[in-house]
This record gives C-alpha cells, sequence and structure tokens, in this order.
C-alpha cells in the first residue's frame, strides 16, 4: 500500500474537538515541504484552517498560502456553479444565480446533492492532475459518512442524467485505496475511541473509501521510565524529601503533586489508546502525536505538528 | 418544578438556576462533557428535589448508558433504577429519567402526527427519499432534537427536563432549526419545485431550472423528489405551527441554556461565540460549565520559580552526599527524576495559565460559572454523576 503522502486524496475525520483540522492542515504543510503541489480544503468554513496557517479567510478560489501549498474554504453552491460550467459545459453563465439558489434548495433537500457536488470538486482536482495530494478536513465522523456514501447513494437513487454519469469516474477515484484514503483522528479518550470504531465499521460498510490511518492525537508523555517509578513513589513522602528540599531552597510538595497528576492522567488514557489499537486492522498505520504543552496557535502550532509528524512517518 | 411548588430564588448557583426551570440544555462544542454534564445535572437535580427529572441525551458513552438503563431503547422515557442511587449510597428525593434521541424513529412519529391520513402518513414512510431524508435535511437531527424536546415538554410529565444537543457542526444549528425548518415549508421555491408536478402546466418562470435540473438529475429522480415533496406539503400547516411553538419554547424563561466548554482554545472560542449569540438574541443564558480545569496550585509562582530551579539544578542536588541514598535510589536515577518532575511541572503551568486567561475571557461574560477538575476515569454510573454535580453544584 501507498505511503500516506503518496495517495492524491486523503480525507481527515474523527470526533469534533480531536484536532482533526491541526492534522489535515499539518499533514498538508508536510506534503508541500516535502515538494509535493498540495491542496487544503476547509469543508466546515469555520475558518480553522486559515488561522493554523495565519492567512485571512479562505474563498472557493484557491489561494496559495505557502510554496507548494493551496489552500481553499468548500462552498457548495459555488462548486455547483463550477461542476456545471466546467462538466455539464452550461452556457449559463447569467442566469446561473438563480439556477444555483434553486439548486441550493434542491441540494438541501434531496439526499446526497449537496455531498456529491463537494466531493465531486475533490474527485475532479485529482482527476485533473492539478496538484499531486488534496487534502480535505473533512466533516465529523457523524457526517463523513454521508459525504463520502454519496456518489454511491446517487448512483443508485439517480437512474439517468448526467449526475448518474459523473459518479461512476467518481467512484474510481474513491474506491481505489493507493489513491484515496480516509485519516481519522482520535484521543485516547472513551468517546473518540468509541466513534473510531463505528466509523471504522460504516466506512467499511457504506463506502468504498478505505481507511489509510490512525491518528491519535494529543498522546501524554510517560514521565518515569522503569526503576524510576519506585523512586517518584518515594518522593511522595513529604518526609523522604526534606533533604532535597533543604537542598533545593523550595517546596517539593506541588511539583509532585503535578507529576502524580501526570501519572494518573495518562494511566486513564491507557486503556482507551490500548482498546483503540486492538480496534484497528494491523495493516492500518497508526501515527501518535504528543501532547503539545506549548501549543500556541497558528502555524507554530501547524509547524510542531507537522515536524512531530514526520517524525512519525519516519521522515 | 412547576407543579412541584416551585419557589423563585435568585439562581446564584448551578444548583440554584436548575431548580427554578423546567428545561435546560446543555450546548457547547463536542468533546467537551456535555453529555456527562447533562447527566450529572440531572441526577443532581433528582437527588435534591422531590421532583421528576428526565436527561434527553443524544449519544452518550456506551457504559453510561448502561448505567442509565438506557442500553437498547429508543426513543422511550425509561426511569433510572433507584438501586443506581442507592448503588452510590444515596437516595434520591425525586425521580430520575432517562431517555435517548432516536432521530429516525422521531421523524416517523412526527409524520404520524402531522400527516392528514393514515394513507399519505404510510405514502411518506415508504417513499425511498424518506429515508434519506429524515436523515439529513435541513439540519434534520437538531430540528428534532428540539421537537421531542417540545413533545416531552408539553405532556407536562416531567417537572425538569435537561437535553444534551447533538454535535453539530455549528452550535447554533439547533437554535435556528425550528425557524429554518418552518422557512422551508413556507418556502417560495419549494412551490416552484413541485408545482409542474402538481399541474400538467410548466410553470414558465422555472422552466430553466428544469431544463438544466433535467440535464444534471434526470426526470425521474426530480419526479421523486417532487413527489415526496408534494405529500411533505400535506403536513405544512401543523408542521410550521409546530416549529413556531418549539421556537417560543426555546426563548421561554423557563428555559435556559447552560454552555459546556473545556479551557482549550477552539471549545472556549465555540463557548464564546455560543455565549455572544445566545445573549443577543435574548435567549436565557444560565450557566457556564468548565470541564476539566487543571488545579490552581499550577498556577502558584513559587511553585513554577522552584520547578524552573530544579530543573537547572536536578543535577548537583541528586549528586549531593548520601541525598540519593536517602530515597533508595542512585543519583543518576534520582537526578532523571527530578528533572521530569520539574519540567512536568513547567509545562503543567503553561498550560494552566492559557486556561486561566480564557477564564478570564468567559467569566467577563458574566452568568455562574461553575468548574469541574479532570477526573480520574470515565464516569460510568450514578454515583460518578452524582460526584461530578457536586461539584458544580452549589
Amino acid at each position: 500500500m501507498a505511503d500516506l503522502l503518496d495517495r492524491k486524496l486523503i480525507f481527515v475525520t474523527g470526533k469534533g474537538g480531536v484536532g482533526k483540522t491541526t492534522i489535515a492542515a499539518s499533514i498538508a504543510w508536510l506534503a508541500a515541504e516535502r515538494g509535493k503541489r498540495t491542496l487544503v480544503c476547509d469543508v466546515d468554513d469555520r475558518g480553522d484552517l486559515a488561522d493554523l496557517y495565519e492567512v485571512g479567510p479562505l474563498g472557493f478560489a484557491e489561494r496559495e498560502v505557502a510554496p507548494r501549498l493551496w489552500a481553499m474554504s468548500m462552498d457548495a453552491e459555488a462548486s455547483l456553479k463550477q461542476y456545471l460550467s466546467l462538466q455539464l459545459k452550461l452556457p449559463l453563465i447569467t442566469r446561473i444565480g438563480p439556477i444555483a439558489r434553486m439548486f441550493d434548495f434542491v441540494a438541501s433537500a434531496a439526499p446526497g446533492v449537496k455531498e456529491i457536488v463537494t466531493v465531486g470538486k475533490f474527485c475532479w482536482e485529482v482527476k485533473e492532475n492539478h496538484y499531486d495530494l488534496v487534502v480535505v478536513d473533512a466533516p465529523s465522523s457523524g457526517h463523513v459518512v454521508g459525504q463520502l456514501a454519496a456518489p454511491q447513494g446517487i448512483n443508485e437513487l439517480v437512474k439517468v442524467g448526467m449526475v448518474r454519469n459523473q459518479t461512476d469516474w467518481m467512484l474510481d477515484i474513491l474506491g481505489d485505496p493507493d489513491k484515496t484514503g480516509v485519516v481519522i483522528v482520535a484521543t485516547p479518550a472513551e468517546m473518540p475511541v468509541s466513534e473510531t470504531e463505528d466509523l471504522m465499521a460504516r466506512l467499511e460498510s457504506e463506502t468504498n473509501v478505505s481507511l489509510s490511518a490512525v491518528v491519535v492525537n494529543r498522546v501524554l508523555p510517560e514521565l518515569f521510565g522503569r526503576g524510576e517509578e519506585e523512586v517518584f513513589a518515594r518522593l511522595e513522602d513529604p518526609g523522604a524529601r526534606a533533604a532535597i528540599e533543604t537542598e533545593l531552597g523550595g517546596n517539593l510538595g506541588p511539583l509532585v503533586e503535578a507529576a502524580r497528576l501526570m501519572v494518573t492522567m495518562r494511566r486513564s488514557r491507557t486503556t482507551h489508546l490500548e482498546r483503540l489499537r486492538s480496534a484497528v486492522n494491523p495493516d492500518v498505520v497508526m501515527l501518535y502525536m504528543p501532547y503539545l504543552f506549548s501549543r500556541g496557535s497558528g502555524l507554530r502550532t501547524t509547524r510542531q505538528v507537522s515536524e512531530a509528524l514526520a517524525a512519525e512517518l519516519g521522515y | 418544578m412547576a407543579k412541584g411548588g416551585r419557589t423563585e430564588r435568585s439562581a446564584g448557583s448551578l444548583g440554584g438556576l436548575v431548580a427554578s426551570r423546567e428545561i435546560v440544555i446543555a450546548c457547547g462544542s463536542g468533546g467537551v462533557g456535555k453529555t456527562t454534564t447533562a447527566a450529572a445535572l440531572a441526577a443532581t437535580a433528582a437527588l435534591h428535589h422531590q421532583t421528576k427529572v428526565l436527561v434527553l441525551t443524544v449519544d452518550p458513552a456506551r457504559r453510561l448508558a448502561d448505567a442509565l438503563g438506557l442500553e437498547g431503547l429508543g426513543n422511550e422515557a425509561r426511569r433510572v433504577d433507584p438501586a443506581a442511587f442507592a448503588a452510590g449510597g444515596t437516595k434520591p428525593r425525586g425521580d430520575m429519567w432517562a431517555a435517548m434521541l432516536d432521530t429516525k424513529q422521531s421523524w416517523d412519529d412526527l409524520v404520524r402526527r402531522h400527516a392528514p391520513d393514515k394513507s399519505t402518513a404510510e405514502r411518506i414512510l415508504t417513499n425511498p427519499l424518506y429515508e434519506n431524508i429524515s436523515g439529513r435535511f435541513v439540519q434534520s437531527h437538531d430540528y428534532i432534537a428540539m421537537e421531542r424536546l417540545y413533545e416531552l415538554h408539553t405532556s407536562g410529565v416531567y417537572d425538569l427536563i435537561v437535553v444534551d444537543t447533538p454535535p453539530s457542526r455549528n452550535a447554533l444549528d439547533f437554535i435556528a432549526a425550528p425557524s429554518r425548518m418552518a422557512e422551508f415549508f413556507s418556502s417560495k421555491l419549494l412551490r416552484l419545485l413541485i408545482a409542474p408536478y402538481k399541474s400538467r402546466l410548466v410553470n414558465v418562470a422555472s422552466r430553466p431550472f428544469y431544463q438544466v435540473a433535467d440535464r444534471v438529475l434526470g426526470s425521474q429522480f426530480l419526479g421523486d423528489i417532487a413527489e415526496f415533496f408534494i405529500l411533505f406539503q400535506t403536513m405544512y400547516p401543523g408542521f410550521v405551527e409546530r416549529a413556531r411553538a418549539v421556537e417560543r419554547l426555546l426563548a421561554d424563561r423557563r428555559t435556559t441554556f447552560v454552555v459546556v466548554s473545556t479551557l482549550e482554545p477552539a471549545p472556549a472560542a465555540e463557548a464564546e461565540f455560543f455565549i455572544e449569540v445566545l445573549t443577543s438574541r435574548g435567549y436565557d443564558l444560565g450557566a457556564l460549565v468548565l470541564n476539566k480545569v487543571l488545579p490552581d496550585y499550577l498556577l502558584d509562582d513559587e511553585a513554577a520559580a522552584t520547578a524552573a530551579r530544579l530543573e537547572v539544578q536536578a543535577g548537583a542536588i541528586a549528586s549531593t552526599a548520601g541525598l540519593a541514598a536517602s530515597v533508595g535510589a542512585d543519583p543518576h536515577q534520582l537526578e532523571r527524576v527530578l528533572c521530569e518532575i520539574a519540567s512536568n511541572f513547567s509545562n503543567f503551568s503553561m498550560v494552566a495559565s492559557r486556561e486561566a486567561g480564557l477564564r478570564r475571557d468567559l467569566e467577563r461574560r458574566g452568568s455562574i460559572v461553575a468548574s469541574a477538575p479532570e477526573l480520574e476515569g470515565d464516569i460510568n454510573d450514578v454515583a460518578g454523576l452524582l460526584a461530578l454535580g457536586a461539584l458544580t453544584w452549589k
């Protein structure tokens, strides 16, 4: 199976709040740094992606935000206009406004229309080879299946028409595991892991897109190695640490307390991590991203995460 | 507490707030502990007050669902076994009930209620598009949550309903959902779309639309959609009226919103945005609940200075004669341990001061602020919910 960055189209998803936008932004950043012409697209339009690159609001038009890195924000209506004019060659430039509004309406009602216009845009970029890699900051796990399953759904519901013809090549791109893959981001906590399990099952049964990696985000550090835990345990006794405190001229109490907090937090996450590990198919790459204490915001975070990602991918 | 002799009191604490309302809506971004917070508020209310409390939850973790007796249940509310309280050594003064939101079931009920007759209802329910549509359109999930809330509230069975809102792409979706649903059904576009299928005369104004639509989707698919909406429109009057009533209920003073967040940058930003919108639209922002808050000692300047000093001096201290042996370690081992606890403290205190900044920003927004620390392990039983509730209640 191809290396993660050698794919053409990556959908990054996960439960809300696990950091999927940061991971998507960093995957794209890393790919661009490694020489790939990369497009990254924000589907939820919350502006988080723009913040991670410290660029102004993103629009539907792709914009180069760093060397070889283009960013955009999905707009189903704009995508539809582009779709109509590019793919259906409809001479409707003047009247496209009201028609697009109508479509927007149909799309909010008819199943899969909005989704297919969205996924269609990404598949189109891949088909036309405009970029080496397209990274999608996809909707969260609850919604992503609807998007990825749309071409298949439309294929079954719509028997004739242009949309039907369009879905065939989309399905080819989406169904090729060397070209297209889903990256699920999870944190070692109960609900993100449960959602990951559910999503893996739904991807398998409802879509033809394969899972290419699971990113475990915000993994807490292990403070103590072999033998050190016992030393730490002894420091928890105020009497035992008195000599050190005299030498240091300060109270170790809060420091010991904080270390114990970290040990407990890490321990409670370990069970979830184990559960995740045993649920993921061994063929799927698992990438562990450390918790960033110094997490600022913006580009600094993107760079830090992309460095950690590079290390995990063995670059 | 409408029936239980509700007393008006100033809502100075979360407990006071909850006691003075009939509906508490927990909202906030994903992963902040919204479900747990809602369940904890409901359990704590049942513990302290002689009322019938319902928690309407959307997607509880499996073990929590188990603990509430929700496993395998659809929309039907179930009483949480008093034994679950007894297991935690408590005896509730009231009753706690729990229900899960089953979107599909709720839609079906809605159709049955509003369709003009049985056969229309059946035709809608069996339309191939219905399943897709009931799952997807116009934030149906958000709408249905509010619709269920309305239904449960007007049933008059419960004194207090605590609602856990569905994870939305946008935290506002569920507030806007009822009015969007009403607009959708009164929309000119919907009439335009189905007009040609109602009469054989194609409306001239809509002709270009149909030409395009035909090429893109095929007329058969379009016909299916139109037929579906013609059926669906029969429910229009009831539906719109209902959506408006749901909207009024959200704005009613018996309803309050509790914004749940952690002090991480993204959820906090969302909470702030949410607070702003609630306030500007005149909804009642009752309280802010902050979860997984780091302990205060991490903000202590003296401890931070000690940690900084220890990071530098760990080696020297560890090699002081006899010191390592006194804690049963070799000097190298002791140095490593001291370094780790020092840098761990510095790391944590960096996060804690960032949290404190975010907290100040949020507190400026007024309202009751309650916070709970990061808990050891997940909450899987009523005792755990009550422990969390106790931390935030006063």
